[in-house]
């Protein structure tokens, strides 16, 4: 947080620092010469002066961008078809190249709650597909009236809903359980859960359409990857909160979120709610596929594995201050987000003390529903050394256990489903890392 | 003014949703008041397009296809097709081609919370043989997903099973035979007991 606000000279490339150090006119760059071309092009338009075809500077190469010393000097950028960020703010999935299968939202980089679409997490089985929207179908059969085909134009047809959910991958928090090294970013030990305004379908009512028949307990899933990725669910949760969902924060799903149509399940194990979605069949019992046996079950201490383990429980982390800041004296906001899949958070409570004494935080918004809210602790740091954790409580009165709790009901080896306290480490020298032995 | 423009889109919003999701406020947790009505879209599939994309098999045996084959015609296709990423042996090469064949003794108290690196082979962990035939046929060989035959699915399904020592080498598989395979630790499956509260499970 503090790299993105500093704005420091020395995180430019060359030429932008010399820019911002040197005098105005000589700082006028190429790139800014054909911004201020294109302005007077725009100002030419909006006068209905005719327009001569461009010039040598449309053409132009593009060029490094160099910051001008005076921005009010000089005129901005042209208008455009699709926007861009900030050329400040670089936002990152993946940092550290590990693309096996998944890649973490950049909690650290982010405020409010909801996640921008190209910075979903994403975990997948078998890669991102390559769906046209115009063939795909989803099919509805098994213990139904009428087996049913469905193309995207009419899955759309149906009445349409918007909510925000969070997604969180079952396994987001395995290494910080397992290894909880200093240097881990938020990213790193929680990058695995993202939150979006979802807008769809509720699944009752396509459910409905083909007639589901009572006698139906369960149904699979079935998705349009090249694993053709199936899980079970209960039908009690088809006919409570299930979604069948193409939008993702207003614009259809991004491939990686399965464009164009997935399945929905809010608060449950991420890889439940299925993406590139073609298929439900209404059974009376589940399949046991293959990401419900060998996958996502949850070894037990006393020899059993939990099975079709869906709630994810509460949990939060700060996403601010983390490693790899460094703190100086005085006051910080210590921030962060609380989720739980069983519908509200309560109340989120930050430590600075390493979990001596805890402070209720402030929470925003204070209403979502398997959506997670941000809480804020103001925090005045005296440059000793300090401890900072949270821990969420959700309306059940379910509480963010420590990791030694945890240990203690699910063993060093559990899979899935890693909620444990964890907080940062502020050294006096302000330098802060990750705090996971709690 | 403004008063005016809030009656128009409440008035626009209960027109376009109607009773169906007037109870859709932004904290509604769930659907299920949404009384039942029939829209009329889509169309009804028919059997030919559910039997093409019907192919899973549940854990009765629900679902497997006519065919068979040998354990010992599996550990020939599983050389040709299967061995470039798991392995001759089937140990593989983790985590992005997981072991597949071991029957590790220490498997046996089922330790898996406590040792992480205690192999989930399909001998040591998988509860339902059914599983094999179902992901191998549906997402395998990862470069030609899907292009298996029924025969060849059944002998790499016995070739696997076989492997990890829950069915003999000299064993063939039919819809009729695997439906009878117990996998070691069915019986450590258990459900989902958690149910939010104060007690940390």
């Amino acid at each position: 947080m503090t790299k993105r606000m500093a704005g420091s000279t020395t995180e430019l490339p060359p030429a932008a620092r010399d820019a911002v150090t040197t005098p105005a006119d000589e700082s006028i760059s190429r790139r800014d010469l054909i911004a201020g071309a294109a302005g007077a092009i725009g100002v030419a338009v909006a006068a209905g002066i005719p327009l001569v075809a461009g010039g040598q500077a449309a053409k132009a190469a593009p060029v490094a961008p160099v910051v001008p010393a005076d921005p009010t000097k000089l005129q901005g950028a042209p208008t455009s078809q699709v926007g861009s960020r900030s050329t400040f703010f670089k936002p990152s999935r993946t940092p550290f190249g590990e693309t096996v299968g998944n890649s973490l939202t950049p909690l650290q980089d982010l405020a409010g709650t909801i996640t921008p679409a190209d910075l979903h997490f994403e975990r997948h089985h078998a890669g991102v597909p390559l769906i046209d929207p115009a063939r795909h179908t989803l099919l509805i059969h098994g213990l139904v009236e009428t087996p049913l085909m469905l193309t995207m134009d009419e899955v759309k047809r149906f009445p349409q809903v918007t909510r925000t959910y969070f997604i969180e991958c079952s396994g987001n928090g395995r290494n910080a359980y397992r290894e909880p090294k200093p240097d881990l970013t938020p990213q790193k030990v929680a990058g695995l859960v993202s939150n979006t305004e979802w807008t769809g379908v509720p699944l009752k009512v396509l459910l409905d359409e083909a007639g589901a028949k009572p006698e139906a307990t369960w149904f699979l899933a079935e998705g349009g990857d090249a694993c053709v990725m199936t899980r079970s669910i209960p039908m009690a949760k088809a006919m409570d909160d299930a979604m069948v969902v193409w939008t993702q924060n207003g614009e259809p799903l991004r491939p990686e979120q399965g464009f164009p149509l997935r399945l929905l399940l809010p608060g449950w194990e991420g890889n439940t709610s299925v993406k590139w979605l073609r298929r439900l069949e209404l059974g009376t019992r589940p399949w046991a596929t293959r990401w419900e046996t060998s996958k996502y079950t949850d070894p037990l201490p006393d020899g059993t594995a939990r099975q079709y383990s869906f709630d994810m429980d509460a949990k939060s982390i700060i996403t601010a201050p983390a490693f790899p800041q460094v703190l100086s004296r005085g006051w910080w906001p210590v921030t962060g987000l609380a989720w739980t899949g069983r519908g509200r958070i309560t109340r989120v409570e930050v430590s600075t003390d390493n979990g001596r004494s805890w402070t209720d935080a402030e929470l925003t918004p204070t209403t979502g529903v398997k959506a997670p809210v941000r809480f804020t602790h103001y925090w005045e740091w005296n440059g000793k050394e300090a401890v900072l954790l949270s821990r969420a409580t959700d309306e059940t009165g379910y509480v963010q256990p420590t990791r030694k709790e945890l240990l203690k009901v699910r063993g060093i080896g559990t899979d899935f489903h890693f909620n444990p306290i964890v907080g940062w480490k502020v050294a006096a020298d302000g330098k802060v890392t990750f705090h996971g032995e709690t | 003014m403004r008063r005016t423009v809030i009656i128009g889109l409440v008035l626009a919003t209960a027109a376009c949703a109607g009773d169906r999701v007037a109870s859709d406020t932004p904290t509604a947790a769930g659907f299920s008041s949404i009384p039942a009505r029939h829209y009329g879209l889509g169309r009804a599939a028919t059997p030919a397009e559910v039997a093409a994309l019907d192919i899973d098999v549940g854990p009765d045996g629900e679902g497997l296809p006519a065919g068979s084959g040998t354990a010992t015609l599996g550990a020939d296709i599983y050389q040709k097709k299967c061995a470039m990423c798991h392995g001759p042996k089937g140990l593989g090469m983790p985590p992005a081609f997981p072991l597949i064949i071991s029957r590790d003794p220490k498997a046996e108290g089922f330790k898996f919370a406590s040792d992480p690196k205690l192999p989930k082979s399909i001998g040591n962990y998988w509860p339902d043989a059914t599983t094999v035939f179902d992901y191998v046929r549906r997402a395998m060989p990862l470069l030609q997903p899907g292009s298996l035959t029924n025969d060849e699915v059944y002998a790499l399904t016995a070739y696997l099973l076989a492997a990890n020592e829950v069915i003999p080498m000299s064993a063939t598989l039919d819809s009729a035979s695997l439906m009878q395979v117990k996998m070691p630790y069915r019986d450590k499956f258990v459900p989902d007991d958690r149910r939010g509260g104060r007690e940390v499970k």
